[in-house]
């Protein structure tokens, strides 16, 4: 009976607390993390079909690069990376603009805390899309690469015409993962200061003292996200498959 | 004295390491719990059953583990009744045991999921001819579908129990002075994160390939009917070529 009255009395104040100004808030973190989530999939995705090609190479030196850095990137705990690329990014700046001078030897330059997040989260990102994209060109025909070869076609048209929609085709599923852990790894960046769901939901409940509400609407929001991405990859998929399936 | 720094750090960083590994182990030890009995609930064929496990794993697998931490350490104490029950009050008043349980349900979620891939993997043949002998079904699960399952779900548990290593830092934002915390500390005390979070690095990646290793060799040893037969007149390798 109190866990029901319990239950009813956050109900009567989440209404007043997300009228008073923090739904606006926290629709403002949602627009946070899809853009954190977006442009480190971008990041993401140059990188990590930089490092699969490199993991494909022939050359022992290019292999031996592209393995560390999904190995290292995949075993770090995300957390770690984040500091990383903050703190380590705040103590690069500042080392540099002392010594140009452009600050005084007592200040410090803090790294931009979106730049600093979204830099971490898309190197961890881009580990996982390289496997994706290895992946993928892994389970394209070889018959197909040895004909386009046998045409006489360049190693960028061969890459253009024959690797690229493929590639893109099959990695499409794997890509809807990396985007699900990527929507996931962004709540980290929280530590950082970047205003996204998690830290505002984690203001909300720090300055209200009603935390059960925020972060279960957090929380909420999150599978919101997560789950609306399932059937847009599932069309995507359906899409970059299109010429694979009988027309009905 | 660059070199003492970094001693030093790695020093102080692994004098942290055990309560690292008791937060991983106990979340993966209670997890494996939890997952067993979700897998059981989704294999015994009742439909609540199977409705409570879709809706868990869902909830589990789509938000992230921060906020599963922060809504069962921040959010339950809420509630009058958990602050007052003798049970529940010490266990999620404790930043250690909330992450432990943050971190056990979280990886019941996708644990249940490998095992159910993994039982459903079992060759139907296999069960079959369990059948044709006329094992009883407890027989049968406990010498066919088991072993095989155990065998299948083990490349994906090791990628989850390496999930979970790296989740462990996470104990860190709620004042746990595990590897990660300490690391922190270290960070701000002497503003050299570069250096400090390297040497933290190093500990956490060491760590996690000794884990691959170590399931490597447990699915080398587990799958001998997978290896070439070895060359006559040959002596058996000492090694495995895996470590």
């Amino acid at each position: 009976m109190e866990f029901l009255n319990d239950l009813k009395d956050q109900a009567s104040t989440a209404y007043e607390l997300l009228a008073a100004g923090w739904g606006v808030q926290l629709l403002w973190g949602i627009a946070w993390t899809l853009a954190v989530t977006v442009v480190s999939m971008l990041i993401g995705a140059t990188l990590g079909s930089l490092v699969a090609a490199a993991k494909l190479s022939h050359r022992g030196g290019l292999r031996f690069i592209g393995e560390s850095y999904t190995t290292v990137f995949r075993g770090e705990p995300e957390l770690l990376i984040i500091y990383l690329f903050y703190y380590g990014g705040t103590q690069v700046l500042t080392g540099v603009a002392r010594s140009t001078g452009s600050i005084g030897s007592t200040d410090i330059l803090n790294m931009p805390s979106f730049l600093g997040g979204v830099l971490a989260v898309g190197i961890i990102s881009g580990a996982y899309q390289a496997e994706v994209f290895r992946g993928s060109f892994l389970a394209i025909h070889r018959g197909e690469l040895e004909a386009a070869r046998a045409y006489g076609m360049s190693a960028w048209l061969r890459f253009r015409l024959v690797i690229m929609p493929q590639v893109l085709r099959l990695a499409v599923p794997g890509l809807g993962n990396v985007w699900q852990l990527t929507i996931k790894d962004s709540a980290l960046i929280s530590v950082t200061g970047v205003a996204e769901l998690m830290l505002t939901a984690n203001k909300a409940a720090r300055s209200t003292h009603h935390s059960l509400l925020f972060y279960t609407l957090a929380g909420i929001l999150y599978l919101v996200m997560t789950s609306i991405s399932t059937p847009i990859f599932d069309r995507a998929e359906r899409y970059t498959s299109r010429s694979f399936t009988r027309p009905k | 004295m660059e070199f003492d720094f970094y001693l030093s750090t790695i020093w102080s960083v692994l004098k942290a390491l055990p309560l690292t590994l008791e937060i991983w182990f106990f979340g993966i030890a209670f997890g494996l719990v939890i997952a067993t009995g979700l897998t059981w609930l989704r294999a015994s064929g009742y439909k609540l059953g199977e409705y409570f496990t879709r809706a868990y794993v869902f909830v589990f697998r789509g938000s992230p583990l921060l906020v599963q931490l922060y809504l069962i350490y921040f959010g339950l104490s809420q509630f009058d009744f958990v602050r007052h029950s003798p049970i529940l009050w010490p266990i999620l008043r404790d930043p250690m045991y909330c992450t432990i349980v943050a971190m056990a349900l979280n990886t019941a979620a996708y644990e249940s999921e490998i095992f159910r891939g993994a039982l459903r993997a079992v060759p139907v043949g296999q069960i079959e001819a369990a059948k044709a002998f006329g094992m009883s079904a407890f027989t049968r699960f406990r010498l066919v579908t088991l072993p095989i399952a155990l065998r299948l779900a083990l490349p994906a548990y090791s990628t989850e129990i390496i999930l979970m290593t790296k989740a462990t830092a996470l104990a860190s934002v709620v004042t746990i002075m595990e590897m990660m915390g300490t690391a922190q500390k270290i960070q701000h005390d002497t503003f050299r994160p570069i250096e400090v979070l390297t040497c933290a690095g190093v500990i956490y990646l060491l760590l996690n390939l000794s884990i691959a290793r170590l399931f490597a060799w447990v699915e080398y040893r587990l799958s001998p009917h997978l290896r070439p037969p070895p060359e006559q007149n040959q002596l058996a390798k000492p090694v495995p070529e895996v470590l």
